[in-house]
């Protein structure tokens, strides 16, 4: 345990750059960050080379202090965010996303719903005419960074260690080695997992969960904080639905029960089936990306 | 388990505003929608705590429902859950408050170490 900020020393998060084979302690970085700096709001500011002017009102931590001697005793209100670091750094990449004109998505899903392939196969797809860049999360390995890696695609995989979610500032050091240009697409793939992150945001213009039908249609109900995050649900591996009992119409039902505003696309990533209405979504959020708020 | 990491943050935004005192009590609030679970904080909190100066305080946590406004007929309707319904009827509804995850207030005592902590010699 470390005894500054309390994390477990062995839960290490890691980044490796595909291209260059380079890895990198994303525990250690931050902590010389962290624990070192004034401010923590400017924890990138030393290396980001994109320097995003929005400096959002979030309130510093500060102690008000009403000090209330009981037997010595102190009490301080704080009133802080338990999360605020998190979202801080998450509005800061927002910021970059935005000024940089990149769209940014969070892919999210439990373990197995072919979010990879999918990936693999939107990549393949669209690579002529739209440049893709990809942040891979995964608890371990460079398994699906490799596969990514094999479309041509610039791709750093994050590994978190021990932990079940991607975070702000995770994504913060992916942009910063991926340098992604103007008018290309980050997806940021997290880790498999339909609970942890939807809590954390991480700057995207938009979260995308991905339901395969082998999952059952009641997982939205099951996982309602995910599918009410998401402004897509890719349902997919439809090409499985005539061997399955799985009913496509109750599961849109559920999801719009969780998230009326949710936008759904029933794809196929072996097949193809149904990825051309994914594409057109894709194209026209990096369009109009800066003209509205996409989330 | 994202309460292990989020239980990391608190002890750890806590353990910074200590500024070296020991911490006696913690009090958060969370929302009833906010996706996290007061029992797996509480679990977390004593493990996490260990070794800093929030070892041994006591965790309190308010738990608060949350409110939104229905979209088709503008009522305002109480969550205690993340799937909910209007009266009328409808499910669509904004979210007002409900997700918060708030550190309210913390306790100090100046001694700096529990008293049973074994003096670290200075190096050097």
């Amino acid at each position: 345990m470390c005894t500054t900020c309390g994390c477990a020393d062995h839960s290490t998060a890691r980044l490796t750059d595909l291209t260059t084979g380079q890895t990198f302690d994303l525990h250690e970085d931050a902590h010389a960050h962290r624990h070192h700096s004034h401010d923590h709001d400017h924890a990138h500011d030393h290396d980001h080379s994109h320097d995003h002017s929005h400096d959002h009102s979030h309130t510093h931590p500060h102690d008000h202090s009403h000090h209330s001697h009981h037997d010595n005793q102190r009490t301080t209100v704080l009133e802080e965010a338990v999360l605020a670091k998190n979202d801080r750094l998450a509005e800061r990449n927002r910021g970059w996303f935005s000024a940089s004109r990149v769209l940014a998505l969070n892919l999210v899903s439990s373990p197995g719903s072919g979010k990879t392939t999918l990936l693999e196969r939107t990549i393949r797809d669209l690579q002529s005419d739209l440049p893709i860049h990809v942040i891979e999360g995964d608890q371990e390995t460079t398994h699906d960074a490799e596969r990514i890696r094999r479309t041509g695609c610039r791709v750093v995989q994050i590994n978190t260690g021990a932990g079940c979610h991607l975070e702000a500032e995770m994504v913060a050091r992916g942009i910063e080695r991926l340098a992604s240009p103007p008018h290309s697409i980050v997806m940021i793939e997290n880790v498999g997992n339909l609970v942890c992150p939807a809590l954390f945001d991480l700057g995207e213009q938009a979260k995308v969960a991905i339901l395969s039908v082998t999952e059952g249609e009641d997982k939205p109900l099951k996982y309602p904080h995910m599918f009410r995050a998401a402004q897509v649900m890719l349902l997919n591996k439809i090409d499985l639905l005539p061997h399955l009992t799985f009913d496509v119409a109750r599961c849109l039902d559920y999801a719009r029960e969780v998230n009326p505003q949710i936008t759904v696309f029933q794809v196929s990533a072996q097949t193809g089936e149904g990825l051309p209405r994914w594409y057109d979504w894709l194209r026209t959020q990096l369009r109009t990306l800066g003209e509205r708020p996409t989330c | 388990m994202h309460e292990l990491s989020i239980t990391r943050n608190i002890v750890a935004i806590v353990n910074e505003h200590a500024k070296g005192e020991r911490v006696t009590e913690v009090t958060l609030e969370i929302g009833l929608l906010s996706a996290v679970l007061p029992d797996s904080i509480r679990f977390c909190f004593d493990i996490v705590a260990k070794g800093t100066a929030v070892e041994g305080a006591r965790l309190n946590i308010i738990e608060v429902a949350g409110h939104g406004r229905c979209r088709a007929c503008g009522q305002d309707v109480e969550l205690r859950h993340p799937i909910a319904r209007c009266s009328c009827g409808s499910s669509d509804l904004s979210r007002l408050s409900g997700e918060q995850l708030t550190i309210k207030q913390m306790v100090t005592t100046p001694c700096a170490q529990p008293a049973d902590a074994p003096i670290t010699p200075l190096r050097g």
